[in-house]
């Protein structure tokens, strides 16, 4: 089977209709739901309107868009003090659905759906699947977590209802992925990037070629990811990879996706309004300027989220897209800002060395940032997988290699820092979602 | 004579390379030689066996990066300086040699050397030209390789 080209630019499905209205028409529909959402969180949820009350304001202090700057901030930690259920609007009875972040750290959150709700969701993740030009006849391979988390269901429900057919494979077991992506002939995989790196990295062990596959698309995010990885994923699999984009505070996946300009993800903002500001003084920013994206859910009866401050650095644009979409777009979200490593006094992200390391030909690596503190010193040292591409059979080879790695990372960052090479699949994955960073500095 | 040579990435730290022994030895590989060329971080094991093509497959799926490399096995005569007449026809000709080592496997007073060489089939042709044969073991180990 050889790969059907990708569809032309102008696919256009029904469901997408709201993604291409007039900006007044939109503006307006907003503004509605804004006004509703505002006084349910007001009436129903204890922690909105103590908040609200403080700052003498009622839901009809809301009178237009501009309006949303006075309300407060909700942030990560309102979830887990009032967890389980402190946040939730609707009664027991209304709510058909729960999800759960792990927590890695701390108490989990916890968000809850009612009906509508699944299907405001089901509706923005089918608009997703169809932005990248899926359609029915497409192989959805989901191989987000079914669980807890929201990618698994959030994107099986988006693939039934586009009419495609969903593979309910969930994450992990790679061998198994592949002998399905290939008997099953997906045209689609649903994962993080890393773990569809991890895919490509063993399909040749088991004699399958991605790129002799029908796989065409992927669908990826759950977290952060650099242009040069999606360069690299689509040189090596030969498909087109998409960001979207998305977080159970909100909604889970399907916030926003990328269109087939692969120019940034399309926020559904007739259904999440999309703020930015500068995270230290909370004051917005300006068209195209980068900062804090804030989300306030539009159509979230059983959990609505006002002013949610996402800790997503990134810069939104209303500049036309090629496509027609009228729906403003976030630049790609490499890093959050609660990502942000301090060393030796030194800003530094995640994605920094990412692209360091991505710049060495024939890496495609999974690599893991390890912070220590030697003599009150901050140590940075950077584990990477070997790959196939990356072995070769002499010390001196591999050698010259961590040499290579480490003067990239070093030129990238202003920073010396160590590259320890490591055996593959050494490196923890929990949840399909890399952990790049590990922090054993004691303050 | 050539012969295949696995090499797989193993990382400097306990138990490293027992996982890849007990995987070969619980699928009835019998390995006919191996060496580890060690770095301060990391080493590479290297190994002759027969059946390398299944085993490398056995490997990979254990999650191993496996690299085939071509090695040239030469029969040196058990003797003081047999080593040295090798490597002086190889100097002589500007041939390097990456690494070697020698394998169990021994017959008639020789002993078989296994090297590695940027340009495998030069060094081969040089050997040739100068009467060095790998046969006897070293032809025994390539029909074991098939």
């Amino acid at each position: 089977m050889r790969k059907s080209p990708n569809q032309p630019h102008r696919t256009f499905h029904p469901v997408s209709a709201p993604d291409f209205l007039p900006p007044d028409q939109l503006r307006e529909l907003q503004l509605q739901r804004l006004t509703f959402i505002v006084r349910r969180a007001y009436e129903h949820v204890g922690l909105f309107r103590k908040r609200m009350d403080e700052r003498n304001l009622t839901p009809d202090d809301v009178q237009s868009l501009e309006d949303i700057t006075q309300l407060p901030f909700a942030v990560k930690t309102d979830l887990r003090d009032t967890y389980p259920f402190g946040l939730f609007a609707s009664p027991m009875k209304d709510i058909v659905r729960v999800h759960a972040s792990t927590g890695t750290t701390g108490k989990p959150i916890v968000v809850a759906y009612t009906k509508e709700d699944i299907e405001v969701w089901t509706n923005v993740m089918t608009r997703s699947f169809a932005a990248c030009g899926l359609h029915s006849g497409d192989i959805i391979q989901n191989a987000y977590g079914y669980g807890l988390f929201t990618g698994g269901l959030g994107a099986h429900y988006g693939g039934e209802a586009l009419g495609a057919t969903v593979i309910p494979i969930s994450g992990g077991n790679t061998e198994r992925q592949l002998t399905v992506m290939k008997d099953f002939g997906a045209t689609a995989i649903c994962c993080t990037p890393s773990y569809f790196l991890h895919i490509i990295e063993r399909a040749p062990a088991m004699g399958i070629k991605i790129k002799e596959l029908p796989l065409r698309v992927g669908v990826f995010g759950a977290e952060p990811w650099t242009e040069t990885m999606r360069r690299r994923i689509e040189a090596e699999s030969g498909i087109k990879a998409y960001d979207i984009y998305g977080l159970s505070e909100i909604v889970g996946p399907g916030v926003a996706m990328e269109c087939q300009c692969q120019a940034g993800p399309h926020i559904f903002e007739d259904w999440f309004y999309p703020e930015i500001i500068d995270s230290v003084t909370g004051k917005p920013c300006a068209d195209g300027q980068e900062g804090e994206l804030v989300l306030t859910t539009l159509g979230k009866a059983a959990m609505p989220m006002i002013r949610y401050r996402t800790r997503d650095i990134t810069a939104l644009t209303s500049e036309p897209c090629a496509c027609g979409r009228t729906l403003r777009r976030i630049k790609r979200i490499a890093r959050r800002s609660d990502d942000m490593m301090i060393i030796r006094g030194v800003n530094v992200y995640p994605s920094q060395i990412e692209t360091a390391l991505l710049k060495i030909e024939g890496t495609l690596p999974h690599y893991q940032i390890i912070l220590t503190r030697e003599m009150g010193l901050d140590e940075i040292e950077v584990q990477v997988e070997v790959t196939r591409e990356l072995f070769g059979d002499t010390v001196g080879a591999l050698e010259e290699l961590q040499h290579k790695l480490s003067a990239s990372v070093e030129t990238s960052l202003g920073l010396r820092a160590k590259v320890r090479l490591v055996q593959p699949q050494s490196i923890q994955r929990s949840e399909g979602k890399a952990k790049r960073v590990i922090d054993q500095r004691k303050m | 004579m050539k012969l295949k040579q696995l090499s797989l990435f193993l990382e400097n730290k306990p138990g490293a390379l027992s996982r890849p022994m007990r995987i070969l030895a619980a699928a009835g590989f019998n390995i006919l030689t191996l060496s580890i060329g060690d770095a301060h971080q990391f080493g590479i094991l290297r190994l002759i066996l027969r059946d390398w093509a299944k085993a490398k497959k056995l490997l990979e799926k254990e999650g191993f990066v496996v690299k085939v490399t071509d090695m040239v096995a030469v029969e040196v005569a058990d003797e003081p300086g047999g080593l040295a007449e090798i490597l002086d026809v190889l100097e002589a000709a500007g041939v390097n040699v990456e690494f070697m080592y020698a394998c169990t496997e021994k017959r008639e007073s020789k002993a078989l050397m296994v090297f590695r060489f940027d340009d495998p089939d030069n060094a081969l042709r040089v050997l040739r030209r100068h009467g060095i044969h790998a046969a006897g073991s070293a032809g025994l180990l390539k029909q074991w390789q098939g």
